[in-house]
């Protein structure tokens, strides 16, 4: 039981993977946008982190910064940390970050039929990472691929290993990209809003195939999604996003049940069905700001139903507000309201 | 894909019909009569018509399309009347040396342009991608008898290091391939760098980097087989362009091809040598978007499984 402790109290303290202080900046033509601006977070083994946010909010920014796919020359990290094993991402060259990549980290796509190559077989797809990186000679890689399909559910598998990407529906198509993923056992599997494309019901299957192979492998997971539904039943910690910043974070329920963040609200109180049938919707007011061009202070003050001067005064830093929960942080000088409000 | 290429064949054929055709008609509509030509002003009208009858142009319109047919599809099209042979045997002799040039042509433009269309696309918006840009803009905005010319000035009257005229050694192939080879060379090596360009914004390219391949092997395994995929349709038609109208190139080196040797039946009303230079020149410009087709569902798996 102790030994337990002390272990468990080791592993809260050297994560997988530590994300500091994160900044990434796009030059465009309009000017410097900030993507990411202060992000830190953390991933213990095994565990799955949701990253919530609309688009522009940063959360595939972050995900990009992590596996050195931020868009060349546009995109870069301007400042902070990626430590993965005592190895700072952030500062690496690519290529070193590449080889990290598949071994290590791996990562799933929103869109599975643009993320397999249209001109090639997908059993030498999934086979890839075994010839490249293992060395494996093409019959023994593709064994290998027909396994890892199996196992992701491609139904007659030995015959479809020969067939090409558009052949197959949107459901097998991810099936293929988490196999291509999972190939050479990655200690954390980033999905970027993996199931956005898909059917709501092929959506079910596909996080539940996910739940399986992480209960299999003790692989962490960054599940990056819009979708607050879709993260409630497979996360156990949430990063709620807004302009490039993380604005409330902490343990699913306790976000979930007790949000302190107005915006973190909004988006609770805008889901049909919270509320009762034949209301009208609730969204939030507004639209996401202008990454060009974000207001002063805290970026939701413009869209905030309880937003004061001081809101604008200076960006309100993430803290653990008085009544929160053990880890539920929140970036917002009136959490506390929020959470009275309840 | 057996019922794919039989579609395409059929289809080919019936595009050489219609070629045969339009052929006969324009041949027919043109305001000279061919035996007048041969007999000259001072034949008798006795002389025309026997000769008329020769030729069979006295017969109706429909018999004589009949027999152009048959000797379309068994290649015999009457004789030269300048040259006293059969025009397909002129033909004969020029379509070689023609496609021995086109296929230099289109063979060095590849050799060439590839690794600027890549290097451009590699190092894109820097310096070099600039320079082979501008480069490439500059060489197709140049007309070839231009180019043609002064490489013959500056390589045949001026350095004397390279023949000006006509096909007797290898070196002579030197200068007309140059000058075909460069606006294609321009063409292509835009499409590799933009092609190129495209592909790289593509999902399955960020599949291979978060599957930790490194840039050039994702370049030469991911990225070029889709973006060779456009091309192959410009080089193909590039290819059967420079089979049937490297007419400027060929006149300006007297080059013994077939399209000097169009141009030269026309001078001279060689009807039976223009239908077959015409003809063939379509048989081989089809025969070569066929191959395309066929090498297109090939790369391209979505094309060979549809329909």
């Amino acid at each position: 039981m102790t030994e337990q402790l002390v272990a468990d109290s080791r592993r809260a303290q050297s994560p997988l993977l530590s994300v500091r202080d994160l900044q990434v900046e796009f030059t465009t033509s309009a000017g410097i946008a900030r993507a990411l601006d202060g992000v830190s977070f953390d991933v213990q083994a095994g565990e799955t982190l949701a990253i919530l946010g609309e688009s522009g909010s940063g959360k595939s920014v972050t995900s990009q910064a992590i596996m050195a796919l931020l868009p060349k020359p546009a995109g870069s990290i301007v400042g902070g940390s990626i430590l993965y094993d005592g190895i700072d991402l952030a500062k690496e060259p690519v290529s070193r970050v590449r080889d990290l990549c598949a071994t290590d980290i791996a990562m799933i796509f929103q869109d599975p039929l643009s993320s397999l190559n249209p001109v090639f077989r997908i059993g030498d797809q999934v086979a890839e990472p075994f010839r490249r990186r293992l060395g494996m000679g093409k019959k023994e890689a593709l064994a290998r691929a027909l396994e890892l399909l199996k196992r992701v559910g491609i139904a007659d598998a030995e015959r479809r290993i020969s067939n090409y990407p558009h052949q197959f529906s949107g459901g097998q198509r991810q099936r293929i990209m988490i196999a291509m993923a999972i190939a050479l056992k990655p200690r954390i599997l980033i999905a970027d809003e993996p199931t956005t494309a898909l059917d709501v019901t092929v959506q079910a299957q596909i996080m539940r195939l996910l739940a399986e192979l992480q209960a299999e492998t003790g692989m962490a997971m960054i599940l990056i999604s819009h979708d607050l539904g879709v993260v409630a039943d497979s996360a156990s910690r949430v990063a709620i996003m807004y302009a490039g910043r993380i604005i409330e974070t902490g343990g699913i329920r306790e976000v979930y049940d007790h949000p302190q963040h107005p915006y973190t609200k909004g988006l609770l109180d805008s889901i049909p069905g919270a509320h009762a049938m034949g209301e009208p919707l609730r969204p939030i007011v507004g639209s996401p700001p202008n990454l060009l061009d974000l207001p002063a202070g805290c970026a939701f003050h413009p869209r905030c139903p309880i937003a004061v001067p001081e809101c604008r005064a200076a960006v309100p830093s993430l803290r653990e507000p008085e009544g929160a929960a053990l880890g539920h942080h929140v970036a917002c000088i009136r959490a506390e309201e929020v959470r009275s409000h309840d | 894909m057996l019922g794919y290429v039989i579609r395409r064949i059929l289809l080919a054929v019936f595009v050489l019909w219609g070629v045969s055709t339009v052929v006969f008609i324009i041949v027919r509509l043109v305001p000279a009569d061919p035996a007048l030509l041969i007999a000259g002003d001072t034949a008798t009208a006795d002389q025309l018509a026997a000769l008329r009858n020769q030729m069979g142009l006295d017969r109706p319109p429909l018999v004589q399309y009949g027999s152009f047919l048959g000797g379309v599809v068994t290649g015999d099209f009457g004789s030269s009347y300048t040259q006293s042979v059969p025009a397909m045997q002129l033909v004969a002799q020029a379509l070689p040396n023609t496609a021995l040039l086109a296929f230099l042509a289109v063979l060095g433009a590849l050799v060439v342009s590839f690794p600027l269309g890549v290097v451009a696309a590699v190092r894109v918006n820097r310096p070099i991608d600039r320079i082979v840009t501008t480069g490439s803009l500059i060489v197709q905005a140049l007309p070839s008898f231009w180019i043609g010319v002064v490489l013959l000035l500056i390589f045949s009257r001026t350095l004397k290091w390279l023949p000006s005229a006509d096909l007797t050694s290898a070196q002579s192939l030197i200068l007309p391939t140059t000058v075909l080879a460069l606006p294609l060379i321009a063409l292509l090596t835009r499409l590799i760098r933009s092609g190129l360009i495209e592909v790289n914004g593509e999902g399955y390219i960020n599949t291979a980097r978060a599957k930790g391949m490194r840039e050039p092997a994702i370049l030469f395994t991911h990225a070029i087989r889709n973006a060779l995929i456009p091309i192959i349709t410009v080089v193909g038609l590039a290819f059967g362009t420079l089979l049937g109208g490297a007419v400027v190139t060929e006149t300006v080196f007297s080059f013994p091809g077939i399209g000097k040797l169009l141009v030269s039946s026309i001078h001279v009303r060689d009807y039976s040598v223009v239908q077959a230079c015409v003809i063939v020149i379509a048989a081989a410009f089809v025969l070569i978007n066929l191959l395309v087709d066929l090498l297109y569902a090939y790369l391209d798996p979505r094309v060979r499984l549809a329909k």
